[in-house]
């Protein structure tokens, strides 16, 4: 399957945080027959696992991508039956307004975003913007009717078609990190051509967006040798300093800083000059907002690298990736992956 | 569906032309006449079988949306709105740029980046920008222009109670009613009118009455809707469901007292709900045609719209149904010598 076409299936699936089991399936198609194993944990992280090459002294390396998405959860259905929402993940309600929806209740129901008409509103009221308790879902139904079809709690998604833009850039909604999920998929297919000596699990991970609580798990289980999360970083647009951002079509930007391993980010780094292929810097000093959090602190500590697609416009739903990016990250980990030897891990690992 | 393929074209105001030939197409085997005037107003005769006086129903074709006014170095493109828009609705979407409808988004700076309190501000139009997914501005260049017009990104979708949402329904459903209109048996002959540019300033309409110098105007809309949630209810301009929406007065004109009355009780007489547009904000080209050479009598029936001028308005299948039966029983009422 073309990579871009996972992507497409991955981002028009729902899987809001904790409720991802609706996307398990794609994935665990997709890496049906480039992995010898897959499981699912008891939190619903998908652990496929590529056993390497004469892997004696059984060195593993783990690799983080989080199928979770932000979304919205039924409040309140108030007497007229209009639909109050709170956000699950980091939403700005700025992005909310007019939107299209779906309510996953009993069934799907249809549902757009309301604003008051510009008719009625003076232009000082136009500059303010809603806050997450103005917004109300319009669904069409009395109060009775909805609430057969649907109640407090259940979860909604923004209804957005994948879509193509120039340049091989895709936009849609939880590219992030249904891109990094896609980005495995394309490591994994890379190492088919390539001999590796380290067992690879590919894990796609829940819950990152309300707390990195997948990766946690999944991270104690699997306890790996090298655990790699591969997210999401923030594109290059006019209104971020640039000293904040990672630039579009340059390459997976691999992150400097505190949580990431100093001598296996400059191994990683000369595999990317050694095979020519472009990459950025990306800045993080604490701890990153990425699945790389969690794994460091696993057990007695897990030499973590943390490596980021620039994405544009993060958390709203109309969020854009080069697909470029997707592959050149693909193969920068790849080619990662298979210089990890039992030879020469316990040097890379020293400080 | 009819309604589907109206509301599906692009038509930002000044740009009609999709619209237009949609309109032409489906209406020039069942009129007399047609023509498209210098502005590019669709003025259509229908010869009935009596004397008539002379009658304009008139809707518009145009939408608002957004023009591209600068294509940034970084190949980001700078727009500014068409018609009256909320700043507010545009952030987070899909658009559609120019004839070969390239298709763009308008991002917005993610949350973890922003400063305290910028949160509750709006995005103002000077901050927004579409991006195609170009790399330069020469790249984005092969692809759009200065000017390009940009559609919302919407389809036609049902739900609910009878519900519809789509954009454009102001005034799309106007249009849709007048041809309807225009396919049934009528008597009374009639000029069914197209008009361009209504939101940016009623532009066409007063050229089109000029030359039709009708003296019983039917002006036919989308109006804004406001029965939601958080609106006083006396505050509601119109309500969904409750029927055709009759205009008293607005920014533009006093509507002609005794054609309402005629509507009024048609409706009442053939048990068609109806309701009253209880605001006087906004206008439409009655403005114009009520006032073109000696005047005209006129009359505003509308299909309430919730969330008007944004990518899902939304109206009710019902309300159009009656607006439809409404209009048709009017003109059945004006043969009987009604109102002149």
């Amino acid at each position: 399957m073309e990579s871009k076409e996972l992507l497409k299936k991955l981002c028009e699936g729902i899987g809001v945080s904790a409720y991802e089991d609706s996307i398990f399936n794609h994935i665990t198609e997709a890496f049906q027959n480039l992995t010898d194993e897959i499981q699912i944990d008891n939190l619903g992280n998908i652990v496929a696992k590529r056993n390497g090459q004469e892997n004696t002294n059984k060195i593993k390396i783990m690799l983080a991508a989080h199928m979770d998405e932000i979304g919205l959860m039924v409040k309140d259905i108030d007497e007229n039956g209009f639909v109050k929402v709170t956000s699950i993940g980091g939403i700005d309600p700025r992005t909310l307004l007019a939107q299209e929806i779906i309510i996953h209740g009993k069934q799907d129901v249809f549902g757009v975003i309301g604003a008051k008409p510009p008719h009625l509103s003076d232009q000082s009221e136009r500059s303010k913007a809603f806050k997450m308790e103005d917004l109300t879902i319009d669904i069409g139904l009395t109060k009775e009717d909805a609430e057969k079809i649907i109640e407090i709690g259940d979860i909604i998604t923004i209804k957005r078609d994948f879509i193509e833009l120039k340049n091989n850039v895709v936009a849609g909604k939880a590219l992030d990190d249904r891109a990094g999920i896609v980005t495995m998929y394309e490591c994994a297919k890379e190492l088919l051509k390539l001999k590796h000596e380290a067992d690879v699990y590919f894990v796609s991970t829940v819950q990152e967006e309300v707390g990195v609580r997948g990766a946690t798990t999944s991270t104690f289980k699997i306890d790996p040798d090298i655990g790699i999360a591969i997210d999401v970083g923030f594109g290059a647009t006019p209104e971020l300093p640039e000293e904040d951002v990672i630039s579009m079509g340059k390459g997976a930007g691999i992150t400097l800083g505190g949580n990431i391993h100093p001598t296996l980010r400059k191994h990683l780094i000369e595999i990317a000059n050694e095979y020519n292929i472009s990459f950025q810097h990306e800045i993080t000093p604490g701890l990153t907002g990425t699945d790389g959090r969690a794994m460091i602190i696993t057990k007695c500590g897990i030499p973590t690298l943390v490596i980021s697609l620039p994405l544009r416009y993060m958390h709203t739903s109309v969020e854009t990736i080069d697909m470029n990016d997707v592959k050149t990250c693909a193969q920068l980990l790849a080619r990662f992956i298979a210089s990890i030897s039992s030879d020469n891990l316990e040097g890379l690992l020293c400080y | 569906m009819l309604l589907k393929r109206l509301t599906e074209a692009n038509g930002v105001s000044g740009n009609e032309k999709e619209v237009r030939q949609l309109i032409i197409d489906e209406i020039k085997d069942y009129v007399d006449d047609i023509k498209v005037d210098k502005i590019g107003n669709v003025i259509a005769f229908k010869k009935g079988s009596i004397d008539s006086p002379r009658v304009m129903i008139a809707a518009h074709m145009d939408e608002v949306g957004l023009m591209v006014t600068k294509i940034e170095s970084s190949g980001l493109i700078r727009f500014t709105p068409v018609g009256g828009i909320d700043q507010r609705i545009l952030v987070s979407k899909t658009v559609s740029i120019g004839k070969d409808n390239i298709p763009g988004v308008i991002g917005a700076k993610p949350i973890h980046l922003q400063e305290p309190g910028e949160r509750s501000k709006a995005l103002t139009y000077k901050q927004l920008y579409i991006d195609i997914g170009a790399k330069s501005k020469e790249q984005a260049e092969e692809f759009v222009k200065i000017g390009d017009y940009i559609a919302f990104d919407s389809k036609y979708t049902e739900f609910g109670h009878n519900l519809v949402k789509a954009k454009a329904l102001d005034d799309r459903v106007g249009c849709s009613v007048l041809i309807d209109l225009i396919k049934s048996d009528t008597k009374l002959s009639f000029y069914a009118v197209f008009t361009v540019m209504e939101e940016v300033g009623l532009v066409g309409a007063g050229p089109a009455a000029y030359h039709v110098e009708p003296e019983i105007g039917i002006i036919l809309e989308g109006t804004t809707c406001s029965d939601v949630t958080d609106v006083e209810p006396h505050l509601h301009s119109t309500k969904l469901g409750n029927g055709p929406a009759i205009s008293l007065m607005d920014r533009t004109t006093y509507f002609d007292k005794n054609l309402r009355e005629l509507i009024v009780e048609t409706a009442k007489e053939n048990d068609i709900p109806y309701q009253f547009r209880k605001t006087i904000f906004g206008g439409n080209d009655s403005g114009r045609i009520h006032i073109a050479k000696e005047g005209a009598k006129t009359a505003t029936i509308s299909v309430p719209c919730r969330y008007i001028h944004s990518p899902i308005s939304v109206m009710n299948k019902d309300d159009y149904t009656n607006t439809s039966k409404l209009l048709k029983l009017v003109i059945e009422k004006i043969e009987t010598g009604g109102v002149l």
